[in-house]
Order: C-alpha cells, then structure tokens, then sequence
C-alpha cells in the first residue's frame, strides 16, 4: 500500500475529472496517472534506484504534483526545490540531500553551482518518455509502506537545513483520520495557498488524492494582491482553504472582502502561527456558518497533531487552544521531570505515534536527539518526538501554545532558527559578533552586530545565502554585545536591554537603529 | 510627492531591487505579498491617502510609475 493506490482508485472512480489546475491548465486523475507511469518509468529506466531522494524544482503549477507522484511511483522520494531561495541555499540543500537527480520544470536554475554534478532532467522529456515499463513493473513489485515519499527541508541551527523523512505510511496514517475529522469528500474544491515544499500543501494534495476532490493551486499574485485571491476562491468555486496563518491575515488587512465575499467558501483552517482573534474574528463575521478550525504541528509528526474546530465565539484578547489529538496519534505534555503537566503548568508538547517521520535524512545525531524513547514507558522500545514546543495547561482544562524550548521561531509562517542567522551573519567578513532576537510584539527580527559595516553591506550579503523571509528586520549596529560569564553572548541580557531600550550594551545608546523593512509587515 | 519619495520607500523596503528597470514587480513575483502590505501602509501614511482593495490590482503596481499614478489619483480625489 503506498499513496499511489490513492491516485489509482481517484483515476478509476473519477478517470475524467479535473484533480489539479493552475492558473492556465488543469489535470484529470486519469491524466495524472498516466503522466506519473511515463516520468516513473523514465527514471527507473535510467536509475534503476529505489529508496532515493529526486529534487524538484517547483512552481505553482501542476506539473511539480506530477512530477511527485512519478517519482513515489518510481519507489524514490522527492525534494521539493522552491525557485525563488537563493543559488547558494539551494546548493546547501542538495549537498545534504545528495539527490539521484534535479527534475526541472520551466527554470533549470541557471547560475547553481552544482559541484557534485547532480544530472539536471527536463520534465517534458519525462513527461513524454515511452517504454513498455517493465522495469517499472517490477520495481512496484517491492513498494513497502514504510519506504520514504518525501522530504521537506527545514531551518537547521547550524546553518545546515534538515531534510525531514516522511514515509507513505506517515501520510495514508494522517490523511484519511483529517478528512473523516472535517468530513471533506470529493466535493471539496481545495484553494491551495501552501508552497509545496511547505508540509502544509500535504494535506490539500493527498486530502485531493483519497477524496477524489480538486485542488486549484492558487497562482502567487493572488496574495500580493488579494483583490485577485477573493476573486479567485469565488470564481474557482472554492469550498475549503488549509492555509498559514499569514496568508489569511493578508486579506484582512487589506480588507479584501469589501471587494467580494466568495461565495462558496465552507471550511477555513489554518496553522503555521498562533492566530491573532481580533483577525479571525473579521472572517468569522463574513463567513458566520463556516466550520474554522486551529491546526497545531510540525513537518517532523506529518502536518498535524492537534486541532481546535471553533464552538463559540472569542473575544478578540482571548486566545484559541490547541484543541485535541487527531485519531491515532498521542500527544502529551511533558513537564522539565518528564511529567504530565498539572494545572497552570507549562510543559513540552510530545508525540508518539504511525505519523512520526523516519527521521532527518543522513543527519542521525539530530534525529536521535528529537526522536527519543517514550520516557514514560521503561518496557519496550516507543519513539517519541519531541517538538520543542511549549504548552500551558489551563485553568479551563485547555492547553495553549507557550513559546520554544529553544531558539527557533515562527516568522510568517517560517520555522526559523535564529542560531542559523546567527551562523550566516558570523560568516560575514568584518563581523566580529552577532546575535538575533525575535521581537513577537512588533513581529520583527531582530540583528545586533559589532562591526564597521554598514547595514546595507550585510543585508546583501545575508540575501545571497538566505532565504527573504530569514533576512532580520532590524539591524542594530552595537559597540559590545553583553557577555556571560562563560564567555557567550548573554541573550537574556540583551533581550532586557532591547526592551529597556538600551541597545548597545554600554548604555550610552550608541545603537544605529535602522529598519529594513524588508519583511516587515503589519499583520 | 515626488518620485524621489517613492524610491525612497520602496529601496527601504527592498535594498535589493532596481525598481527603475523593472516593469512587472508583481508579474513577475519581484514583490511578494509581505512587501506589498508594507509599500501599501507606507504610502497611505506618507501620502495621506487611502490605498483601497479596488486598487490593489498588478496594473497600478508593476511599475514604479504606475505606482506614481495610482498615489496621484488617490490624493486628486481627496
């Protein structure tokens, strides 16, 4: 059993029925099919490999959707690539995957340094590629449930980003449990926000896979401009959004439903960040008989493991709960002793279950130190991840997102670890030292520096490594950072001083402040 | 307002663009939508004027002078 069944029983049920669109084509089932046999048996003829990871290059289109599911049909698993990261970055993350190939579509990226030659594969040609698939045939022959389907890389602290492992079986657990939850059939018409190399676009393609639904993949001018998304998820007849937090407050901000209030629009779910009421509220009030529901989890656990289905209103300084675990999954709230958490306590969020991932791909020291023996269970081997995430439990018998355990923030829907800035800005010559902090009140991040560079020198040098959304808000150029006595930047510290508004660590507010802007938004 | 103005924001908010040369910021997904709310809360404060979702179409922001455009109309019809 793999996810493939899913798309064959989609493509027997509904053979004609248009699965994936953009902005200029669509797919049927039977098409998708059809297309993932000749891109699958292209790369088993010329590989041969099984269990090895594919990069794709995507884009908002339907040919990267094709594209993954030739390679899980091939018995390999993709990387998706986005485009718009910079050389350098996309260069770290095939160092550490180590792809068999790079599968193009459209951009072949021109300019990546590729120094392990990696082959560079034209989609059309797989797309078009004729064989009598034998090979093939016998490759599928061997498909385990627990062979990889794909990897989604994240922010690593030491600068190196994680590609998280996630099997077949991770997927065919979670899905059918998120559909049945929010009774989703082959009625819904998902509007995809979710870049695919973000784990939240899972859920709309597999949910579109097993349901047999449709999934329009929302072109990117949509949210820039969001006259153009409300259009959009009316004309597109659109029932049903699994979007980043972000996304969803771009339209009230700009008030988008003055414009249009689509009409069709049933279920509303979102995650990524904690939601700000005061905005949910705004849709609420245009979409008072849609079902909204609060999504909590990492990649590291296959998209969710908690969820909150709103069951009355909230006060704009009330926050939402996390809510209660998806089917088949365990999730518990472990105190610094390793204890369940009592009442008003804060406590890690745990989770134990088919949904973990395999683990960090090459990378067995961080994946031994996520996922770990279930400390409460002495009696048999139970793996268990650890997310790092914080959550108190309420007075009301609720629990509610607290913060990290660690470094690692969420910054427009982005994982971030602030090590890793930190790591990039340390790099840079004439640096002496840096530290970052997140300022969750202002939304921004913030970069203290001893240098004799100007802020703009950094800024571009930060841009060809880093991806825009890691790029800090603020840089504040600092004559000595405070110190512990261990010799390391006290970040306590500064963080008192950044909010006490002495910045330079001498008090004598030497502090160049200077905003970027260049992530900044007023969400 | 002069256009001086308006590069002055729209450099502050992407060092790292040529906003002279290019001719479809939003067509071609230069500015991404982070960018777009804060040149759109830049320019309804410093120009005193009320950018509305109506005006929030690629045409009146794939150039800076249609950016120019836009602000000008809005402040006429103050």
């Amino acid at each position: 059993m793999t996810v493939i069944d899913y798309l064959q029983n989609a493509a027997m049920r509904f053979p004609d029925k248009i699965a994936f669109a953009d902005q200029d084509k669509g797919i049927s089932f039977g098409e998708l099919l059809e297309r993932a046999r000749h891109i699958a048996a292209a790369l088993t003829d010329r590989f041969g490999t099984v269990n090895e990871p594919v990069a794709v290059v995507i884009d908002r289109n339907v040919e990267s959707i094709c594209a993954f599911m030739g390679i899980a049909m091939s018995r390999n698993f993709y990387v998706p690539i986005g485009s718009m990261q910079p050389l350098q970055r996309i260069d770290l993350i095939l160092e550490q995957m180590q792809p068999k190939a790079i599968i193009a579509i459209g951009s072949s990226l021109p300019g990546l340094a590729n120094p392990d030659r990696i082959p560079i594969l034209q989609y059309d040609e797989l797309a078009e590629y004729e064989t009598d698939g034998d090979r093939l045939c016998e490759v599928r022959k061997g498909c385990l449930d627990t062979d990889p389907l794909y990897a989604i890389c994240t922010s690593g602290s030491t600068g190196v980003p994680k590609g998280v492992l996630i099997s077949h079986r991770c997927v065919m657990d979670f899905i059918p449990v998120f559909c049945e939850t929010f009774s989703m059939d082959e009625r819904e018409v998902f509007g995809n926000q979710a870049p695919f190399d973000f784990d939240v676009s899972v859920k709309d393609i597999y949910s579109t896979l097993y349901c047999g639904a449709s999934m329009y993949i929302m072109p990117r001018v949509c949210f820039s401009m969001p006259k153009l998304m409300v259009d959009a998820l009316d004309e597109r007849r659109v029932t049903t959004i699994v979007w980043a937090v972000s996304a969803l407050c771009i339209a009230v901000g700009v008030n988008a439903f003055k414009h249009r209030v689509p009409g069709h629009l049933k279920k509303i779910l979102f995650s990524g960040e904690v939601m700000p009421v005061k905005l949910l509220n705004v849709w609420r009030s245009y979409f008072p008989d849609a079902m909204f529901v609060n999504l909590y989890g990492p990649t590291e656990i296959t998209c969710n493991c908690l969820y909150y289905i709103l069951d009355r209103a909230f006060e704009n300084n009330e926050k939402l709960p996390l809510g209660i675990p998806f089917q088949n999954e365990g999730v518990f709230f472990l105190n610094e002793n390793d204890e369940p958490v009592k009442t008003g306590e804060t406590g890690e969020i745990c989770v134990t279950g088919t949904c973990l991932a395999i683990g960090y791909y090459r990378n067995p020291e961080r994946t031994e130190a996520a996922f770990v023996q279930n400390p409460c269970n002495d009696r048999y081997p139970e793996r268990m991840y650890r997310t790092g995430d914080l959550a108190l439990l309420g007075k009301d018998g609720q629990y509610y997102f607290a913060g990290r355990k660690d470094f690692q923030i969420k910054h427009m829907g982005h994982r971030i670890e602030l090590e890793e800035i930190e790591t990039f800005l340390g790099a840079i010559g004439g640096v002496r030292r840096a530290s970052c902090l997140f300022d969750e009140k202002r939304n921004k991040i913030v970069a203290f520096y001893e240098a004799d560079l100007d802020k703009t020198e950094i800024i571009k040098a930060l841009k060809a490594e880093l991806p825009k959304y890691m790029i800090p808000n603020l840089f504040l150029q600092v004559a000595q950072l405070p110190i512990s006595k261990n010799g390391k930047i006290d970040r306590q510290r500064l963080r008192e001083q950044y909010l006490a508004g002495s910045w330079d660590g001498t008090g004598t507010n030497t502090a160049n402040e200077e905003e970027t802007a260049a992530n900044s938004s007023e969400t | 307002m002069d256009m001086e103005q308006i590069l002055k924001i729209l450099r502050e908010v992407r060092p790292d663009v040529e906003f002279e040369k290019e001719k479809k910021l939003i067509d071609d997904g230069i500015l991404d939508s982070f960018d777009i709310i804060t040149i759109v809360s830049e320019f309804n404060e410093t120009f005193d004027i009320d950018i509305d979702v109506e005006d929030l179409e690629p045409v009146n922001f794939n150039t800076v002078e249609a950016m120019q455009q836009l602000i000008k109309r809005l402040q006429e019809e103050e």
